[in-house]
């Protein structure tokens, strides 16, 4: 079951919609941001309203890298795996990433507190190598400011 | 306004958005003004055409000739739409969210003239899932111009009406194709559609639909206000206007600079970005973004156009050049470029979902050491293959530029590979 929160914003985008179909992106990332992800059950509720075929939404849904099917962390680090990060050392940050939280990119740690996802360029390569943790981009990074960085987040969590 | 460099001469130093009085202080919305209320749409669209105004996405595509693909007047009853593609994830560039961040008002301002241009009643940008910061500044910007009645309906007194939204896409580099963004915004599977017919006839619900990038229309406000001549007169070749140019790498200072059209690409290189970083020496570039020919040593005095790179054997693309130094691996550099496009394939066209996957394999056989003379020969035979007119779209040959130029001028770098069994570099 779609919230009443989910289910007004979803509406308010509608409205000025032209087709209900054409609100599919903005409904899906509107139960993301409260949930975390999208469910097969909040697929199903976003197509009911929307009127569209479950597989179809789900053919949508999956097209989008930044639309999660599967659950993530509370928070979500996007480490750049684009080219201007990679000759500027990204895929160090991406190491140092991998072995200080004890997973592998595309995986959570067991806590459920970060998961950790290789992002397409962020469009900041001349602040190279860079990150995004949740909606704040970090760039310059060295592997001390990214130790930092995950402590801080660490921290936060207690 | 600093004339020299419209686009960014009124931006503030410390990258925060000029807000709308700072913006209308240094002469923001004149030109929607004078346009809406002095001129006809048909002379709005005639000054953009003869300004030469070129596509900034990386097409380079004549802007007004765009817009005069539109039917107009009786011929076209109903809605138009004009959508600003704001979907920057070549790899490599970085410029649209720049001019989003620093100057969302003339980008807008940009919109309105474009919108009345074509008369389209509607208009969409469509941005980047990760601009965060740019979502919220032009956010802020569609609200305050509404406040003002430059959006909405009859602005400036006008008959003219506008609707303005802003779509956040939930991430994938195609939709940065005009047809792909297109039927990412009807709610579908965002494939790119075949062409014709072109978007100016049928795009968005079947309506006539122009598509521009955000550096395009962020110049639309000046060329109204001070005529294709002036724009004409920015540039250093005949090639109309500035250009953002950037440039990332191994250099001493990485940025943005908007520059005369025609700037060369050593002068952007060693004056702007500094000269190579201490310790790096040149060794190529890919001067568009990652979908770009790489150029070499020979080609650094090239006026950086689109008619004088393209002679070199590359695109301008989007004038935010990747610097290729020798502490780098060549292969490696195309490698992950070739992972990038065959992980943002849509799919759709069997070449380029199954021939990109194929060459990043092979190319990453190199770092592996076991790639052999004969993976050469396969990957020079598939650059002529997956090519224009044997895919659906430019997704799949734009990731075949740089590795095409690659085999040839680092060659040796490929034999290099297979004798050392490995990455020579690793």
């Amino acid at each position: 079951m779609l919230s009443d929160t989910e289910k007004s914003e979803i509406e308010g985008i509608m409205e000025h919609a032209e087709t209900k179909r054409s609100a599919c992106v903005d409904a899906l990332l509107i139960v993301q941001k409260y949930r975390g992800w999208v469910s097969d059950e909040a697929l199903a509720d976003v197509a009911t309203t929307l009127e569209m075929s479950t597989a179809e939404l789900d053919s949508i849904a999956t097209f989008y890298n930044l639309i999660f099917r599967k659950p993530v962390g509370k928070h979500v680090i996007h480490v750049c795996d684009g080219i201007s990060c990679w000759i500027m050392g990204g895929h160090n940050i991406r190491d140092h990433l991998q072995s200080r939280l004890g997973i592998k990119a595309g995986e959570t740690t067991a806590d459920g507190q970060i998961t950790l996802l290789p992002g397409d360029c962020m469009g900041a390569c001349d602040r190279a190598p860079a990150m995004i943790i949740d909606e704040t981009l970090h760039g310059n990074l060295t592997i001390e400011q990214l130790d930092k960085v995950i402590d801080e987040l660490k921290d936060g969590q207690a | 306004m600093n004339e020299a460099r419209p686009l960014t001469g009124a931006m503030r130093s410390d990258r925060r958005a000029l807000t709308i009085d700072e913006y209308e202080g240094v002469g923001g919305y004149q030109a929607a003004r004078k346009a809406l209320k002095e001129m006809s749409p048909k002379e709005v669209t005639a000054v953009v055409k003869d300004s030469g105004l070129m596509g900034r996405g990386g097409a380079g595509f004549l802007t007004g000739l765009k817009w005069s693909l539109v039917p107009m007047d009786d011929v076209s009853p109903g809605p138009k739409y004009l959508i600003c593609n704001g979907d920057e994830m070549e790899p490599g560039a970085f410029k649209d969210r720049y001019l989003m961040e620093g100057n969302p008002h003339q980008l807008i301002e940009g919109m309105i003239c474009a919108a009345y241009a074509i008369q389209a009643e509607k208009a969409f940008i469509f941005l980047r899932a990760q601009y965060f910061e740019a979502k919220e500044r032009l956010e802020l910007a569609i609200r305050d111009a509404h406040k003002k009645g430059y959006l909405g309906e009859r602005i400036f007194g006008s008959n003219f009406s506008l609707d303005l939204q802003l779509h956040v896409s939930g991430g994938r580099y195609i939709c940065g194709e005009e047809t792909a963004l297109i039927s990412a915004l009807e709610g579908q599977r965002p494939v790119p559609r075949s062409k014709p017919p072109f978007p100016g006839v049928s795009g968005l619900f079947g309506r006539p639909t122009v598509v521009n990038n955000v550096e395009t229309l962020s110049n639309i406000s000046h060329i109204v206000n001070h005529g294709a001549d002036w724009f004409k007169g920015l540039s250093k070749t005949d090639q109309g206007g500035t250009k953002i140019f950037g440039v990332s790498g191994h250099v001493n200072r990485p940025g943005l600079w908007e520059l005369p059209v025609g700037t060369t690409i050593r002068e952007v290189l060693e004056v702007h970005a500094g000269g190579m970083a201490d310790g790096y020496k040149f060794r190529g570039l890919l001067p568009g973004g990652g979908s770009t020919d790489f150029l070499v040593e020979q080609h650094l005095d090239t006026p950086m156009d689109y008619q004088n790179i393209q002679k070199a054997g590359s695109r301008l693309g989007t004038a935010t050049m990747i610097i290729l130094d020798d502490k780098t691996c060549p292969i490696g550099f195309i490698a992950n470029l070739m992972k990038f496009f065959a992980q943002e394939s849509c799919g759709f066209c069997t070449p380029c979902r199954e021939g990109l996957p194929w060459l990043a394999r092979m190319l990453y056989s190199f770092d592996r050491g076991k790639a052999t003379e004969r993976d050469i020969d396969i990957l020079q035979e598939q650059t002529g293959k997956i090519w224009i007119g044997k895919t659906y779209c430019a997704h799949a040959p734009g990731a075949i530029e740089p590795l095409a130029s690659g085999l040839k001028y680092f060659h040796k770098d490929f034999m290099d590979h297979i004798e050392h069994k490995g990455c020579p570099w690793s």
